[in-house]
């Protein structure tokens, strides 16, 4: 920094260290708690150093079928909310970035009156169409399927949005060129628009990743059997009302590893945003 | 390569706006039509009507002598050179000119070919790996061009090309389009609204205003004989000398008069560089009052008062005139523009 004294930058530094410690302290001490005997969790004063039954705490976890969530272990919870994960965050992508593409880029009758149509969805949050949602799913005899779990979370008018907003700063003469090139519209969508938003795209993924993984409502009601689960929703059931019930040091592992992913999905599409942002200036 | 020939062509926006009003131009096989005239005069519309980019609303434009009104801008085998230069940004120099002969489906080894016969032209050949963004202003004209003439259309249209580079490197390049341009024999139109690039360019100019051509003709031609009172203060800099004409050849506030007046001639035109200083034996003869003196080095404006109204002079070097000074300035009969009440030309 420039100018500034040994002292104030020491307390800048302390200021930073203690919002990192604050933030970062309690995702530590769920680590630490993962890898204890449910004993010593419970026994004060709480260890603040790792334990020595991290390998033996995550083996059970993930292979060994807990109790609590009817005897699902926790790779099939992760694959679930993966599955839930990737096909919402991909569905809504492609059928966001489609709406946006004819929205943008076709004049069609009622081309606005879908757009607003689009649009007001936006006012209605998801709580209030919850209940005809799940009838519907339940007269398709959707629950409990992958389809009931992500279908009703695919249209998304936030991301339709963001693409027509971004649609709308491509320059026409970028458009024209491209049909003076003998670009017809498949070919300008997939040439140009896509590569165009690749920043967008990447953006959306992510955060429509952690939409995706950290659903609760929505698969509560949608599922039934235990091997349907999200891990949200498992983590949920194994914390019972009573702590000896409660295998806390199983629960911390189950916690870990539900924040893994989307922490590296930040973290890989974050190298993905900087290569986007310096390699699109214009 | 194609003649170019508009019908009485016509457009009408939604909304009732009439952009162009019924304009027929024929462009001859490799010239290089114009179109010139204030924003808003309706030529870039015209340009886009050649291109297929904008419906036609009336009238008939042909190719090659086939009409092409309904077909798309690939159809009619154009290339177009857009104002902002239209490059896609996230392709290379090379992709973005191989990029309209790939849809055409045109074979690998002869787009290869083709874009680095192109770009030895245009002296792109090192740059063809590199982004837009990593070039010029003037490189990335260049591409544009290049992007224009691997396609080998048989009509190239110019919207405004020149008009984001500054001012030196827009006469480079004004020169560099004139000789590509001649050496390819390429039938084309280019819009510009700077009457210096128009005069430099064209085989054929075309002035424009308010969706109406006002007068076709060699540049020369246009400028000598401008057929109108618009057309006369459009074309040259300075603006030609307009002067209010009364009864009897009275000018301005009736200080003076000229000789030789038709008929109905409503205004009195002559170019500031027409002017002769003192007195010479001249169908035209005033005193003027010096306003103002702008030297630019080779020549002076002098802008000055006769008649009660403003007038400019084109003078040698500095001239021997000083603000304040009183001049007799003479034209000659031949140099002197007649124009009627409508603005035309008599």
């Amino acid at each position: 920094m420039l100018g500034a004294s040994r002292t104030s930058t020491f307390i800048a530094h302390a200021v930073l260290v203690i919002g990192i410690v604050i933030v970062a302290f309690p995702i530590y001490y769920v680590f630490v708690a993962s890898t204890h005997s449910l004993q010593t969790i419970l026994r004060p004063p709480l260890p603040l150093l790792p334990g020595p039954l991290f390998l033996s705490n995550y083996w059970e976890a993930l292979a060994g079928g807990i109790g609590r969530i009817g005897g699902v272990d926790v790779s099939t919870l992760l694959f679930n909310t993966t599955v839930v994960a990737l096909a919402v965050a991909v569905g809504k992508i492609v059928i966001s970035i489609l709406s946006a593409f004819a929205i943008v880029f076709f004049r069609f009758p009622f081309r606005m009156t879908f757009f607003w149509l689009i649009f007001i969805t936006l006012m209605l949050p998801v709580e209030v169409r919850i209940l005809p949602t799940y009838k519907v799913m339940v007269d398709l005899g959707l629950i409990d399927t992958y389809t009931g779990l992500t279908l009703p979370l695919m249209a998304s008018a936030t991301a339709t949005l963001l693409f027509r907003q971004f649609f709308l700063t491509i320059p026409g003469e970028l458009v024209e060129a491209a049909r003076v090139d003998g670009a017809g519209p498949l070919r300008f969508f997939r040439d140009i628009l896509l590569p165009l938003s690749r920043t967008n795209i990447a953006a959306l993924f992510v955060i429509m990743f952690i939409y995706g993984w950290t659903q609760y409502l929505w698969p509560l009601l949608v599922t039934n059997r235990n091997d349907m689960n999200t891990i949200v929703i498992a983590l949920r059931k194994m914390v019972s009302f009573a702590d000896a019930d409660t295998q806390w040091n199983l629960v911390m592992v189950t916690a870990v590893l539900a924040i893994l992913p989307p922490v590296l999905v930040v973290l890989l599409m974050q190298r993905w945003f900087v290569k986007g942002l310096v390699e699109t200036e214009k | 390569m194609a003649t170019v020939e508009m019908r009485n062509v016509r457009k009408v926006y939604a909304g009732g706006v009439e952009a162009v009003r019924g304009v027929s131009i024929a462009i001859p096989d490799g010239g290089l039509c114009v179109l010139v005239g204030p924003s808003g005069c309706g030529k870039s519309t015209l340009l886009r009507m050649i291109a297929g980019l904008e419906s036609i609303s009336g009238g008939e434009i042909a190719i090659d002598g086939k009409v092409v009104n309904t077909l798309g801008p690939v159809e009619r085998d154009i290339a177009m050179v857009f104002q902002n230069y239209a490059l896609y940004p996230h392709m290379s120099v090379y992709d973005n000119m191989a990029y309209g002969l790939r849809n055409r489906g045109t074979p690998k080894d002869e787009i290869d070919k083709r874009v680095h016969e192109a770009a030895r032209t245009l002296e792109l050949e090192a740059l063809l790996k590199r982004k837009p963004r990593e070039l010029s202003g003037g490189q990335r004209q260049r591409v544009a061009m290049g992007r224009a003439i691997v396609r080998n259309p048989k009509v190239f249209l110019f919207d405004e090309p020149l008009s984001n580079l500054d001012a030196k490197l827009r006469g480079q390049m004004r020169v560099e389009i004139r000789k590509l341009q001649r050496a390819l024999g390429v039938t084309s139109v280019y819009v510009t609204h700077d009457q210096l690039e128009a005069m430099t360019l064209a085989d054929q100019l075309v002035v424009m205003n308010a969706g109406l051509v006002e007068q076709t003709g060699s540049p020369l031609d246009v400028y000598e004989k401008p057929a109108s009172t618009f057309v006369a203060s459009f074309i040259g800099a300075p603006a030609m000398n307009l002067l209010k004409l009364g009864a009897g050849g009275a000018i301005g506030d009736g200080s003076a008069t000229v000789a030789g007046a038709p008929a109905g001639a409503a205004t009195l035109g002559f170019r500031p560089e027409d002017v002769l200083l003192g007195h010479a034996e001249a169908a035209l003869r005033m005193s003027a009052t010096v306003d103002a003196i702008e030297p630019v080095g080779a020549e002076s404006f002098v802008y000055a008062t006769a008649a009660g109204s403003a007038v400019v002079v084109r003078v040698h070097g500095r001239g021997s005139l000083e603000p304040g000074a009183r001049f007799e300035l003479a034209v000659d009969a031949a140099k002197l523009h007649f124009f009627g009440q409508d603005g035309r030309r008599l």
